[in-house]
């Protein structure tokens, strides 16, 4: 016997995406949640029957970047637009993928009521504490203090408000399956993040009902950072307020080792 | 022996962004200063022996730009 070296290639570009490039800034973790949702999709097979809502954000191009059908949804309807489409076609997998100026302002009354009706639909659900696509407005999970163009002295809680809480808000409803918070901060939060995309298709497949997977993403361009301060901004200021946590998961998905 | 690794940097996708950069455990990427991609970002580079393939700045990759190897031994038969 002999001992030869042969190369493995450990990771390469998911074929979930396109050849497109991305328009986002350097270091955007939009692009992070893009990857893992069509790795997910590559290793589920399921990318010839998804259908994916884009909505208004930055991400408002996501069906250029998706090898997958998708559609575009007026602002914040995305959960209603997919609604229609999971109803019609039971057999695709129909998710949306909504900013937090999308899902949880403009977009709430529709989220809200996806959930509570128990579509069974995914949601990935990106927060980076600020409208990005728009330069940088208060959100309504900009943190207490938080400097936006349309907070300058910080968000004042006395008169805009407490931040929302989603995922928690929207995992008290009985019509939702999985609804989880996970990170893009670091590799152990990335892999805990895919692992939940996985679980939120799973809970589709399953007839589970609602699932979403809210993702605590970094806006450098708009936060005033750079992409790594902003890595660590996330971690130091976003996590205390928004925890990693699981909200709801159905009985019939704890028996799922990945 | 650490398993032997490389990168290739897909070009047309880097954004010099660093991500890969802070968080490779060997400290072996960083961004090559004398280059720019089409987008006029300096791309990330292998800067010296020590990669292990271990697939850490791939996972960070925003763009999905990084292709990541590995060396494995193989045991082969040798004919006579
Ligand atoms: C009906 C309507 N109202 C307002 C806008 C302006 N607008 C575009 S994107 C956006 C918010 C985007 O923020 P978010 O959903 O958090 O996405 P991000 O860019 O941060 O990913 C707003 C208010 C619009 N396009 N349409
Ligand atoms: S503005 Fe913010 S959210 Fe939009 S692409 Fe740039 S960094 Fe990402
Ligand atoms: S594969 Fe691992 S060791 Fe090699 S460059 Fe990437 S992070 Fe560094
Ligand atoms: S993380 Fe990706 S885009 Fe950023 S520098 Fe590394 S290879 Fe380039
Ligand atoms: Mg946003």
């Amino acid at each position: 016997m002999d001992t030869t070296l042969s190369a493995q290639i450990v990771y390469q570009r998911p074929q979930s995406l396109t050849e497109a490039t991305m328009h986002y800034c350097p270091g955007c973790t939009h692009g992070i949640a893009h990857r893992l949702i069509a790795e997910v999709m590559d290793e589920m097979g399921i990318r010839e029957r998804s259908i994916g809502v884009a909505p208004v954000g930055c991400s408002v191009f996501a069906y250029n970047y998706f090898d997958c059908d998708f559609v575009e949804a007026a602002h914040g309807r995305a959960p209603a637009m997919a609604t229609g489409i999971k109803r019609l076609l039971p057999d695709r997998i129909v998710f949306t993928y909504q900013g937090d100026g999308d899902l949880a302002s403009i977009g709430m009354g529709e989220i809200v009521h996806a959930a509570g009706r128990g579509e069974n639909i995914s949601v990935f659900f990106i927060n980076n504490a600020i409208y990005g696509m728009t330069s940088g407005q208060m959100a309504p999970t900009t943190l207490p203090g938080q400097k936006t163009t349309s907070s300058p002295r910080g968000r004042d809680v006395e008169t805009m408000g407490y931040p929302l809480r989603m995922a928690e808000l929207l995992a008290n409803l009985d019509g939702a399956g999985y609804v989880v918070r996970r990170s893009l901060h670091d590799p152990k939060n990335i892999r805990m993040a895919k692992k939940a995309i996985r679980l939120a298709f799973e809970t589709q497949l399953r007839g589970l009902g609602f699932s979403m997977v809210e993702l605590l993403s970094t806006c450098s361009t708009n936060w005033g950072l750079s992409p790594l301060e902003s890595l660590k901004w996330l971690e130091e200021h976003m996590i205390p307020y928004y925890p990693i946590g699981d909200f709801k998961v159905a009985d019939a998905l704890k028996e799922i080792k990945l | 022996m650490p398993a032997k690794g490389w990168i290739e940097v897909n070009e047309v996708y880097c954004k010099g962004c660093e991500l890969c950069v802070s968080e490779c455990p060997q400290h072996v990427l960083a961004l090559d200063m004398g280059r720019l991609t089409p987008k006029g970002y300096h791309p990330v580079m292998l800067i010296g022996d020590g990669c292990t393939g271990c697939g850490i700045c791939a996972i960070m990759c925003p763009e999905a730009a990084l292709t990541v190897y590995r060396e494995t031994p193989q045991k082969v038969s040798v004919a006579a």
